[in-house]
């Protein structure tokens, strides 16, 4: 059996999911229908948006010094939730990587990260001067 | 000095003062925005977590994005905003306000205005705030100010990491330290329910199998130069159990725990502090007891959504430029707490308009009822599925709701 807590809503049901004599997944705890998707979702194939900072460089290759009003990270995203399991192999990608000032606001870092459907995207477009 | 006119000075450039600037821009009203960063976005723009916009923009974007799409519409309105500017005084002369500032292009600035909207935002609560005993080493930071040099300056603060309070902001850090390379030891919170959202909880702390402990105290910090660890004492029934405290050893600790609206200026200015909420006393119009100076945001009280930060503000803006055409209320109500409400905002109802009223729960409790009572009529009631403090409820009351209001009425917001 495994605990979970919805988040669909504010309510935070405590779900707990189990398998009956059939072998079918069956979710108790849950006040609505909702709550058994999610526990569906969350057990086959849990998903998150990941966040993250790339280090930023200057157009001649160097880094934003302390007395430059210019950020030292540039935000990026993912386009949509991103499959749990392989987080930690994105945020590895995204680690080495630095990206050049002027960033524009959705341009593309990481096309189809990790062969996946999902983009990584700049979040916050920063002018280089 | 620099002197400068408008009809509207905003004072702080973050969602707030942005949105209720767009709005007194849109009824004709010249209007300058003093911020003191180097960009507009306030403290959106080091929030690059998603969840911001579900109300407003009907998806969910991260701070930065948020952030930016009012600072384009600001831009594309060419609304005047002072950079790296910050305000040292409020002041009435001669039946206009000054607002006295200071910034490193313009040096010391004098703007005069009719109207001014307060969107300072709100300071996070520290170590001296909460008493914490135990020696003074480094390693200890608020969690926003951790935030700041992890997403912004680029620092990493501190490899093994307790936080202390399990408010929003020290959750997303935790997820952000874990991400980071860092190691999360656990969350200590000494309330038994968490201050912060329960979708943080799930997906800040539950998917790192970071420790959530409820009830317990933060009794010691150790450490000379650096910190080295913190002494941890459970509570029951409101007494410590010192024989079981235990000790978790870290190099850094981050405090979440609680935000304080930054009024002090306000407070220099004369303007009235509520202390249920720490910020303006307000009426109907968000207007402060300083006639022609209004609030919203965090500075008038703390939000937990930005959404709301905006609607707020976007009221005030178009409140303020009512008022700078020459509308008064003619007459207004009091709103007053009932039965696990910690505040109700704002504390004026004008019967004659749509009046949106936010409030803060003082407990937590599945199947509520809101109750809006007039005079102890109930006029007006809800129900909600589930309350807790750190979710702010929200109403609307419209002018049939108080036909009956006399000169002397009182609403009386009540959660049952």
């Amino acid at each position: 059996m495994r605990e979970l807590i919805c988040i669909t809503c504010p309510m935070g049901c405590h779900l707990a999911v189990d398998t009956d004599e059939r072998g079918e997944m069956k979710v108790t705890g849950n006040r609505c229908v909702r709550g058994e998707q999610y526990a569906r979702e969350e057990i086959f194939n849990p998903k998150r948006v990941v966040t993250f900072t790339c280090a930023a460089v200057l157009p001649d290759g160097s880094v934003p010094g302390p007395e430059s009003n210019l950020p030292r990270r540039v935000p990026v995203r993912t386009t949509i939730a991103f499959p749990k399991e392989r987080i930690p192999e994105l945020l590895g990608a995204l680690r080495g990587m630095t990206i050049r000032l002027p960033a524009v606001r959705g341009s593309v870092v990481l096309k189809k990260a990790l062969d996946t459907e999902v983009d990584v995207i700049v979040a916050r477009s920063i002018a280089s001067e | 000095m620099k002197q400068l006119t408008f009809d509207a000075v905003v004072i702080g450039g973050g969602a707030a003062g942005m949105a209720a600037a767009l709005e007194l821009d849109a009824r004709g009203h010249s209007v300058l925005i003093l911020e003191r960063e180097d960009t507009l976005g306030g403290i959106l723009m080091q929030c690059i977590h998603n969840g911001f916009g579900l109300i407003e923009f009907n998806e969910e974007l991260t701070g930065p994005e948020f952030a930016q799409r009012f600072e384009e519409e600001v831009g594309s309105r060419h609304i005047q905003a002072s950079l790296r500017t910050t305000v040292l005084d409020i002041r009435e002369e001669g039946g206009l306000k000054a607002v006295y500032c200071v910034s490193p292009a313009q040096g010391m600035m004098r703007v005069e205005s009719r109207a001014i909207i307060l969107a300072m935002g709100c300071r996070e609560r520290n170590r001296g705030n909460i008493r914490i005993p135990g020696t003074r080493p480094a390693g200890i930071y608020t969690a926003g100010l951790a935030q700041r040099l992890v997403n912004i300056e680029g620092y990493i603060p501190g490899r093994d990491v307790v936080i202390i309070g399990s408010g929003d902001i020290g959750l997303i850090m935790a997820r952000r330290m874990s991400w980071s390379g860092c190691k999360v030891h656990a969350v200590i919170e000494i309330l038994p329910y968490p201050s912060g959202l329960t979708r943080n909880i799930v997906q800040c702390l539950n998917d790192f199998g970071i420790p959530l402990h409820l009830s317990h105290l933060v009794t010691d910090i150790y450490g000379e130069d650096r910190v080295e660890g913190i002494e941890v004492t459970p509570i029951e029934s409101g007494a410590l159990m010192h024989e079981k405290a235990f000790k978790i050893a870290c190099d850094t600790v981050l405090l979440s725990v609680g935000l304080v609206p930054e009024n002090e200026l306000s407070r220099n200015a004369g303007i009235e502090i509520q202390p249920t909420t720490n910020g303006p006393w307000v009426d109907s119009a968000l207007m402060t007891t300083m006639p022609g100076v209004f609030a919203c945001g965090n500075v008038l009280h703390v939000h937990d959504l930005v959404d709301y930060v905006v609607e707020e503000a976007r009221r005030a803006g178009a409140n303020a430029a009512a008022w700078l055409s020459g509308y008064r209320p003619a007459r207004e109500i009091r709103a007053k707490t009932g039965s696990n409400i910690r505040y109700v905002m704002p504390m004026r109802i004008n019967p004659e308009r749509e009046n949106r009223l936010y409030m803060r729960s003082l407990v937590v409790k599945n199947d509520a009822r809101l109750e809006v009572r007039l005079d102890g009529n109930v006029v007006k009631s809800r129900k909600l599925a589930h309350v807790q403090p750190s979710e702010m409820l929200s109403l609307t009351l419209i002018p049939e709701d108080l036909a009956a209001a006399g000169r002397d009425s009182t609403v009386e917001i009540a959660l049952v």
